[in-house]
């Protein structure tokens, strides 16, 4: 492949040469989304171009009315664009049926929710094999045993029975990580994933997401905390429906050391 | 594979929400088995009817005397005297359909023995009445046809003036009794009959050869009825209308004339019954089906409670890839779930309380198969009849807007 451009809206970026060689899970093209809203219409998005190469951890920023939610319910293929072109693991997404969206939600993409999501007075491996009740390619055995990987992946091998309203906020989140990873999908989406976290528990969240791109899962996370990109290796950040900056981040924080530094608690 | 995991999703539902299933069940399930219960009563009384009916003797016939006009004075069809011995002769000698036939004179007076007396009905009949009536003997023997050609002072009589009259309990066979002051001799006893449909005790009878009725009590010669049985119920119609024209023949009435008698035969009896139960049937359906669709509205209200609750779970399964197709199923094999085991449940109620009736209130109940099938039938159809609407609901529900809503 070649060089990747980026258009912005009057600047051109080149991104980092290392990534060009890697494969684009995401390929977006002057992609815009408009809501019409009684008379008027809004633009949420005005054209905007980007691409995501497997295994990157790219956070996309931006203020409230920057258009990150537009974004995100785009790259989560909840949602279509008014034009422009959006293209997961070379399926192109326009156009497609509700149903066909429903398959590549479920087969392509993992989601994380600020809120957890997890269904209430359901077991944390009920909660994960979620997804691949949707998918009826996999056998209930081949469901329970990937359910179970998941969870020993996220560290909660030993919590599998236990319900949300028995694990702490982390758990939970984890919990969460986990079903997201049950499908093995081409992209992690995480909207918010640590807005509900204390800073201790969302470095802990943050250092498995860490671990978990460097096995090689592609991250997307989306945020308004600046001090979670720090942790990603690519930061995209969104203004009035454009991207004001898209820089890949030289100077990574390991969220592990971070953890280490926050003064111990002992409860 | 797919329905089978939609199928668990919606019976965990329904195993969260225990209380809430249950007591959306509950109206389907009194619905259910009110209509089940209902219709065994329905059913009961209608076989309770038919059987103490044909019990009467369900190929009766009964012919009397109708109204007829003297003198410009319409009179009343009791006191005419217009069937005579020689109209039964010729029905017996003319009709092809009857199998056996009696005339029948009645009167109303005082059963005697000793010191005990009894008010009671003496019919005088001849031997074939037993075979009409449809009635056996208990102890003892029938007159003969002797008895009515010589008028001989014997009668057979019902259990209830035995007990009557004959306290101490000794055979009254044999014995003498006087009915108003005629001395009969009992040569027989009626096995016991109990009441009919129309409340009559059927034991409270004296029954003597006709021909002693007319000459020692009544002093008639006239007949107050004729009774005959046809040769089987269903020429019982065709049986009636040969005698009418015999009897039209007998009284030499022109075509214009109306009849100057009336013949019956239970069938229009049975009929009539069967209409007057039937229409009560339809009544206490009607009630418990209304019952049911209350049910049915109870699914509806909290299906529809239940999706507005759960809507951040279905923008979450529609996140995670389930197709409103999915979710549409899953709302719907809920609600199905909830009918069709409220159904199970009131189908065992229902057959329950029939027993419980049929117990300890004594009425006659029949639980019908159809009343289960259609029961079960219609609360399949009232889970999907209402389940569809709030099912469709979520189903169309926009994922962004469900995942955000609160």
């Amino acid at each position: 492949m070649n060089k990747v451009k980026v258009h912005l809206c009057h600047k051109e970026v080149v991104a980092e040469k290392d990534n060009t060689m890697k494969k684009a899970i995401i390929k977006i093209e002057n992609l815009k989304r408009e809501f019409t809203m009684g008379t008027e219409t809004v633009h949420a998005l005005k054209g905007i171009s980007f691409d995501i190469k497997e295994g990157e951890f790219v956070t996309i920023m931006g203020s409230s009315g920057s258009g990150k939610s537009t974004m995100l319910n785009i790259l989560g293929c909840l949602d279509q664009p008014t034009s422009g072109n959006y293209e997961i693991d070379s399926v192109k997404v326009k156009n497609l049926t509700r149903n066909e969206l429903a398959t590549i939600r479920n087969e392509k993409i993992g989601f994380i929710f600020q809120s957890y999501n997890l269904l209430a007075r359901t077991s944390a491996i009920e909660n994960v094999e979620l997804p691949l009740l949707y998918n009826s390619k996999v056998s209930t055995d081949e469901r329970r045993a990937r359910a179970i990987k998941a969870l020993e992946m996220v560290g909660l091998g030993d919590r599998m029975d236990h319900t949300p309203s028995q694990l702490s906020g982390g758990q939970q989140q984890r919990v969460a990580i986990a079903r997201s990873l049950v499908n093995n999908p081409v992209m992690i989406l995480a909207d918010e994933a640590t807005g509900n976290l204390d800073t201790r528990t969302s470095y802990e969240i943050m250092s498995l997401f860490q671990e978990l791109n460097k096995q090689g899962i592609t991250i997307t996370f989306v945020t308004h905390e600046p001090d979670i990109a720090m942790f990603s290796n690519r930061t995209i950040v969104l203004k009035d429906g454009n991207i004001i900056k898209d820089y890949i981040n030289e100077n990574i924080q390991s969220a592990a050391n971070e953890l280490a530094k926050l003064p111990k608690q002992d409860d | 594979m797919r329905l089978l995991n939609l199928f668990k999703i919606a019976t965990k539902a329904i195993i969260l929400n225990k209380t809430r299933t249950l007591l959306t069940m509950l109206g389907i399930i009194i619905g259910v088995a009110s209509v089940i219960a209902m219709l065994a009563i329905g059913e009961g009384s209608k076989e309770s009817i038919r059987t103490s009916i044909s019990a009467m003797g369900s190929n009766m016939i009964t012919i009397k005397a109708g109204a007829d006009t003297k003198g410009g004075v319409k009179q009343e069809a009791s006191v005419m005297e217009s069937l005579t011995l020689s109209d039964y002769e010729a029905i017996k000698a003319q009709s092809t359909l009857l199998s056996y036939s009696s005339p029948v004179v009645e009167g109303r007076g005082q059963v005697i023995n000793g010191s005990s007396n009894w008010p009671s009905s003496i019919y005088g009949v001849n031997p074939e009445y037993l075979n009409i009536k449809v009635v056996g003997l208990q102890s003892g023997s029938m007159f003969t046809d002797v008895d009515v050609k010589t008028a001989s002072k014997v009668a057979v009589i019902g259990q209830t003036v035995v007990e009557s009259v004959f306290p101490d309990g000794q055979d009254p066979v044999g014995q003498m009794i006087r009915f108003n002051n005629i001395p009969f001799k009992v040569i027989g006893v009626l096995e016991e009959k109990g009441e009919n449909t129309f409340g009559q005790d059927q034991d409270d009878v004296v029954i003597a050869p006709y021909t002693t009725v007319q000459k020692r009590i009544l002093a008639i010669d006239h007949l107050n009825q004729i009774m005959a049985s046809a040769i089987s119920e269903e020429k019982a119609p065709d049986a009636v209308l040969e005698v009418s024209n015999i009897l039209r023949v007998q009284h030499k009435l022109t075509d214009s004339d109306d009849d100057d008698f009336m013949v019956r035969s239970m069938e229009e009896l049975i009929s009539t019954f069967s209409s007057t139960s039937e229409m009560l049937t339809i009544l206490l359906v009607a009630v418990a089906s209304i019952s049911l669709l209350i049910g049915g509205i109870g699914i509806m209200n909290i299906m529809y409670v239940s999706v507005k609750e759960r809507t951040k779970e279905i923008g979450l399964r529609m996140a995670v890839g389930a197709k409103g197709a999915d979710i549409l199923m899953q709302f719907l094999i809920e609600a199905i779930l909830i009918s069709i085991t409220g159904g199970v449940l009131g189908v065992l109620l229902g057959l329950g309380s029939t027993v419980f009736i049929e117990k300890f209130l004594n009425w006659p109940t029949s639980v019908a198969l159809y009343s289960i099938v259609i029961s079960f039938a219609v609360c399949a159809v009232t889970g999907i009849f209402f389940g569809w609407y709030p099912a469709r609901k979520a189903s169309a529900l926009d994922p962004i807007t469900a995942l955000r809503y609160e």
